[in-house]
């Protein structure tokens, strides 16, 4: 067995395991870091962006760099179209993956560029919610990218200046293989592949091995996946929570006693508590809007924004700013709350209850029909600009603030510091996404909500799941005072590019025996607790699993297939008299002793673990020497 | 030989009151536990005295499995549960927990409120009977306890029903409820993976009828409602509230619409409202239309479709009246009947099945006069359609299920004898394997092959994969293993002998036999060698000889050949005692090819 590690970025995992001849894809996160290097996509043209000033790095005159950089406050900027940074694709060929397994849907964004224009041939397991709020995650950042036009060609020749450029971009890790989106076509194309699996659903992997989504607490729908054959268990556990969020409960039980257990997409943010966070973004929204500005939030279509709504909804009802509308702004705005609103069976259990009234699991349909809570495809919307009115608090996209409604709002609020903008989604660094708008007056504030598990307690459920190997990226591993993973059980750490034997060994195989052939094996006691008998077995393979049947024909007498022990010499001589054989003379030699019989030309070498009969008589005697000895020596 | 048995308490060559006692392996599983809507004594309810004479039935069943929320599914459950006595598990899949409450709330409160019956169950045990339900979802693997496994798979018929598949060692059987193997309206078609179960236990309320085109039944079933309303009759519709309603209604409502037509419909029931809201909720269990189109709009919110006051039902004028429950058997439906059903111009259609012993199964067989408890007689002049909607497989479909799952044996249950009879035929014939239909009371025993689990070691199948690989493939070939079957702590394992050596701590002791032939060759003794091959692939076709320093092997036959050139050659052949056959006869052919 053996695990090789494709992401750089372990809360955007990407993982391979090769177990039994099959190839295993552990999730396809991309790496979206790469896009804060890019220049902001208004999606209405911006005067100040366009009129940054070039940069060229000192002392280098070089035609084919003009206007690929641009200066913002001392930074540099690629003016481009945004690139993201793919799983490695030089060290597994995506052609000979057989599965590929999604554990929840902020880790599957870069499924196109492993499905599509690769060859790839097999499968892709992911849950129904993960599959559809995946599909909004992806339409929305491919609308948005796509939307902003392609003008400008790709900036390419900075990658190879990046050595002379300033810091940050001059750290960008490995930026020629940085790739822009995939078109919506390889994007409907590689959703189409996904095949949908319930909790706790056993998926039959090409009859070698048993894959289980387990609910992990993340999000909707988001799983851990427990592989399974006869003898070998393998969890991979990636983006959990312990907390109580509004999705099903982790499921800890079937995680237990794993030979090996890859653990990846811990949080992001481990030194804040989610629910403080949730609790400071409360009073600093309540203390914007009561100042008469307005509330900015860049997020996901999906996921925290949920609890975002209800939260939030709540706390201003309670403050007496129910009046305040709250707008989410995205091109599956109304999908995501939609669709939210059916999935009772993936909600925690206080949600389904309310399922049985019936009552919808999430607050916020309610907030829609009372007409609090409003939604549009986008800023433009001739519904949505004409009922927008501030104070207000709007939810919209991207997070990186690099393309987006977001982007406009940022660049329209700038400059008035009674507005506010509070970055809740932790995948990106709030300095580095605000850096393209500065000087800024607006205020800005940090509330990060990850309930990913934080390092304790993840050190806890190691300790609680009792895995015989851990596998960990090199991010989670010990070194210098950092929080850290420790276990009891071998570490192995993987990091972008390695690839790590696994001491799972295999020693046996699952088959079933039929019936008619159990019947003609007599197994005889060896030792106390331990019987055995000889069996010659025709085995038959369907569907990579082994059956045992009784070969063809009428059954033969079990000939005994295994002596032991040392053979008695003397005993030999007197079972080949009663077996009619006589004339015996023993002689020693070098090893034991030679037993011979001229009068059937025959030798009998015989040695502590062997005997060698060279017979150049007749069958007959053969055979009479056969049963003299294997009457001396214990077989069965 | 392991068995399977199944005895029906209830649904055995009849329809309505499902109740089905499965035991293998040691479990004992009720199917479903339904009550028949024709009986108002104890015979509506399944006989759990044949399970205990007397007592709860806790300690003899192993788990109770709902496959949907119609009453002769689960109509019994609170009765069973509560008064009978049962706190093991049972289970059913989300909707069906959600709605099935509610039906046996109003069935209880027709059968206590109007019927005046006592001995019934009450709201309480309702309430506390469904705290006992496991909530699955579709193809979810629950393991009831280490040995049994259930899974549902998407049956069709109402929303939430679901087929089980049940498991017990290497024991399965496959339930199927009520499923319907064509999508409709709202619902889409039953699936089944191959899993091979050796029993399937179906559903034959079809069992005779091939049903004509799903459109040409809708447009029949619209042209004589309009028709009906055009003339200023009343159509009524009896329906059970969740189900074929709802399929209905958007039905009607998609014609109304279309027609641009304002006569009234009215869903007559409190429930109407409820009922769409769970429809809205559960949509993920409706067909992949509805589901895509829900963000956009909500099938389930009806323009056209009025709630029914009590009052309207003397209303003049024309009007279409959905009403419940659909046997006409109680309630409301049955009030509207009676002051329908003596005019002409009005019309009933029944959209569904009807039991034995309810008025509508009496009205369908032609019965032109009913009679009531207390003496009332009502004329039938109405006219009376009955349109099969109901959502059951028909032959065709019962049979597509057959060939999608492939399993080894078929019992029927939940349909008339006759019917039955000739679909056992069918499937005997069509398929080749077995087909049971036993009568409520009666037990179908069924034998399953045993097969045991066994570890083979992965040195014994490398080492024989490496043989089989290096011949020319060839499918038919056999593949055969020799080794030590070994049992330990009650586990089989298929040892190399080596393996088994080390695992007890003996010395293997090898005995190995060498004979030798004299054979006047001229030549070096590496071109006998070859000749030698070369006659022994004459002979010994499909087995795998192959050579090398002048050293033949025969499988672990070895032969070697010796001798100066121009001189005769020694021939050694020798092989280990257990070879002994291969090993004789390769000798005898040497013997014989030098003579």
């Amino acid at each position: 067995m053996k695990l090789y590690c494709l992401s750089s970025d372990a809360s955007k995992p990407c993982f391979v395991l090769s177990f039994k001849e099959l190839l295993i894809m552990l999730d396809c996160g991309l790496s979206a870091h790469s896009v804060l290097n890019f220049l902001p996509l208004p999606p209405v043209p911006s005067t100040r962006l366009a009129s940054l000033p070039n940069y060229t790095p000192p002392h280098v005159n070089d035609p084919l760099l003009e206007g690929e950089l641009k200066e913002c406050c001392g930074r540099v900027f690629v003016d481009s179209i945004p690139e993201f940074c793919p799983p490695l694709d030089k060290v597994v060929d995506f052609s000979q993956l057989d599965v590929i397994l999604i554990s929840n849907y902020t880790c599957m964004m870069a499924l196109p560029f492993i499905t599509e224009e690769t060859g790839f041939k097999g499968q892709v397991y992911a849950t129904e919610p993960t599959l559809q709020i995946g599909r909004f995650y992806l339409e929305e950042l491919s609308e948005w990218v796509s939307s902003c036009g392609s003008s400008s060609g790709a900036a390419k020749r900075w990658k190879e200046l990046v050595h002379l450029l300033p810091p940050p971009l001059a750290l960008a890790a490995r930026p020629r293989a940085w790739r822009r989106l995939f078109s919506p076509a390889a994007l409907a194309r590689a959703l189409s592949r996904v095949r949908v699996v319930g909790y706790d659903e056993r998926v039959d992997i090409y009859g070698a091995l048993d894959a289980t989504a387990v609910s992990s607490g993340f999000c909707l729908g988001s799983a851990n996946w427990v592989l399974r054959s006869a003898h070998e268990k393998v969890a991979y556990v990636s983006g959990s929570s312990t907390l109580t969020t509004h999705p099903r409960p982790i499921n800890q039980a079937a995680l237990r006693g794993a030979d090996l257990l890859v653990l990846a997409a811990l949080t992001q943010t481990p030194a804040h508590n989610p629910d403080h966070m949730l609790g400071d973004l409360c009073v600093h929204a309540t203390v914007t809007l009561r100042a008469g500005g307005s509330v900015l939030c860049p997020v996901y279509p999906s996921g925290v924004l949920y609890d975002l709504l209800e939260c939030l909804s709540a706390h201003l009802e309670g403050a007496g700013l129910a009046h305040v509308p709250l707008y989410v702004v995205s091109p599956v705005a109304d999908s995501s709350l939609a669709y939210s609103n059916i999935l009772a069976e993936w909600v925690s259990v206080g949600k389904q209850a309310r399922v049985y009234l019936p009552e919808e699991p999430f607050p916020h349909a309610a907030l829609v029909r009372a007409g609090r809570l409003k939604h549009a495809r986008s800023l433009h919307d001739d519904a949505f600009s004409a009922d927008f009115r501030q104070p207000c608090v709007v939810f919209c996209g991207h997070p990186s603030l690099r393309f987006g409604a977001a982007v406009h709002l940022v660049e329209l609020w700038a400059n008035n510091p009674a507005h506010a903008i509070i970055f809740t989604e932790p995948d990106f660094p709030y300095v580095e996404a605000l850096a393209p708008f500065q000087p800024l007056s607006m205020k800005a504030f940090h509330c990060p909500i990850d309930t990913s598990l934080n390092y304790s307690q993840a050190n806890k459920l190691v300790r609680e799941l009792r895995p015989r190997e851990l596998a960990l990226p090199e991010q989670y591993a010990g070194g210098g005072a950092r929080p850290h993973i420790s276990a009891d059980a071998p570490t192995v750490v993987v990091r972008r590019g390695a690839a790590r034997s696994l001491s799972v060994r295999r020693r046996a195989a699952r088959a079933t025996l039929c019936g008619a052939l159990a019947a003609r094996a007599t197994p005889r006691e060896l030792r106390a607790g331990l019987r055995a008998a000889p069996l010659s077995a025709a085995l038959r393979v369907r569907d990579a699993r082994l059956e045992l049947v009784a070969p063809p024909g009428p059954a033969p007498a079990p000939a005994p297939r295994l002596h032991w022990s040392a053979l008695d010499v003397e005993a030999l001589v007197r079972a080949l008299t009663r077996e009619g054989v006589t004339e015996a003379r023993v002689e020693a030699s070098a090893d034991g002793c030679i037993v011979h019989l001229p009068r059937h030309d025959t030798l009998v070498h015989v040695e502590r673990h062997a005997t060698h009969v060279f017979c150049e008589g007749r069958a007959d005697v053969r055979q009479a020497l056969r049963r003299a000895i294997a009457s001396c020596l214990p077989h069965i | 030989m392991p068995e399977i048995k199944i005895t029906p308490l209830g649904a055995g060559q009849d329809v309505g009151r499902s109740c089905i006692l499965l035991s293998m392996g040691g479990k004992n599983i009720m199917l479903d536990c339904g009550m028949h809507m024709g009986y108002n004594d104890e015979r509506r309810f399944p006989d759990f005295s044949y399970i205990v004479p007397e007592g709860p039935i806790t300690s003899q069943i192993d788990c109770v499995i709902i496959s949907h929320f119609h009453l002769d599914h689960c109509g019994a459950l609170p009765y069973m549960s509560e008064m009978v006595g049962y706190t093991g598990p049972i289970y059913m899949t989300h909707p069906t927990k959600a709605i099935a409450p509610i039906l046996l709330e109003d069935m209880r409160k027709v059968a206590v409120e109007r019927k005046g019956e006592s001995n019934f169950f009450t709201s309480q045990m309702i309430k506390d009977c469904i705290k006992k339900v496991t909530a699955v979802t579709l193809h979810q693997s629950v393991m009831v306890d280490n040995e049994l496994e259930i899974k549902a798979y998407y049956a069709g018929h109402v929303l939430g029903a679901a087929m089980f598949w049940i498991r017990v060692g290497s024991q399965s059987v496959v339930y199927t409820g009520d499923y319907n193997m064509t999508p409709d309206r709202h619902l889409g078609a039953a699936w089944i993976d191959k899993c091979r179960p050796d029993l399937l236990i179906s559903e034959s309320t079809y069992a005779t009828t091939i049903r004509d085109s799903k459109r040409c039944r809708e447009r029949d079933f619209l042209k004589k409602v309009h028709e009906c309303v055009e003339k200023g009759g009343k159509v009524l519709i009896p329906v059970f509230a969740l189900g074929r309603a709802q399929e209905l209604c958007i039905l009607l409502e998609t014609y109304w619409e279309r027609m641009n037509l304002k006569y009234p419909v009215y869903f007559a029931l409190g429930l109407t409202e409820k009922a769409n809201n769970y429809y809205k909720m559960f949509i993920t269990w409706t067909n992949q239309k509805i589901r895509k189109t829900f963000v956009q709009r909500n099938m389930f919110d009806f323009k056209h479709i009025k709630p029914f006051d009590k009052s309207y039902i003397d209303n003049p004028g024309a009007m279409v009246v959905f009403a419940t429950p659909g046997m006409l058997h109680a309630g409301l439906s049955l009030n509207i009947f009676k002051k329908w059903a003596p005019y002409e111009q009005n019309m009933l259609i029944m959209p569904g099945f009807c039991v034995q012993g309810t008025v509508g199964h009496k009205i369908l067989n032609g019965a032109k006069k009913i009679e009531f408890e207390n003496r009332q007689v009502v004329e039938v002049k109405m006219a009376v359609e009955y349109m099969s909607f109901s959502a059951h497989a028909d032959a065709k479909g019962i049979m597509q299920l057959i060939q999608y799952c492939e399993p080894k044996n078929v019992l029927l249950v939940h349909g008339e004898a006759q019917k039955m009879e000739f679909l056992k035929d069918k499937i005997e014939k069509e398929f080749k394997i077995s087909c049971f239909m036993p009568a409520n009371g009666e037990t179908a025993v069924i034998n399953t092959p045993t097969k045991i689990p066994i570890d083979v070691s992965l040195r014994l199948l490398k080492a024989e994969a490496v043989r089989y690989n290096a011949q020319p493939p060839d499918p038919k070939r056999r593949r055969v293993v020799h080794g030590v079957l070994c049992v330990k702590d009650n586990r089989l394992s298929f040892l190399d002998i080596d393996e088994i050596c080390d695992e007890i701590g003996i010395n293997r002791h090898v005995i190995r036999f060498t004979s030798t032939v004299r054979f006047d060759d001229p030549g070096s003794a590496v071109k006998t060698a070859e000749k030698l091959k070369t006659l022994l692939a004459e002979k010994l076709q499909g087995w795998s000889i192959t050579i090398s320093d002048g050293n033949i092997s025969v499988e672990s036959v070895l032969i070697k050949v010796e001798g100066d050139d121009d001189n005769t050659k020694s021939i050694y052949v020798s092989w280990t005692n257990q070879d002994e056959d291969l090993g004789s006869y390769i000798l005898g052919l040497l013997q014989s090819m030098v003579q």
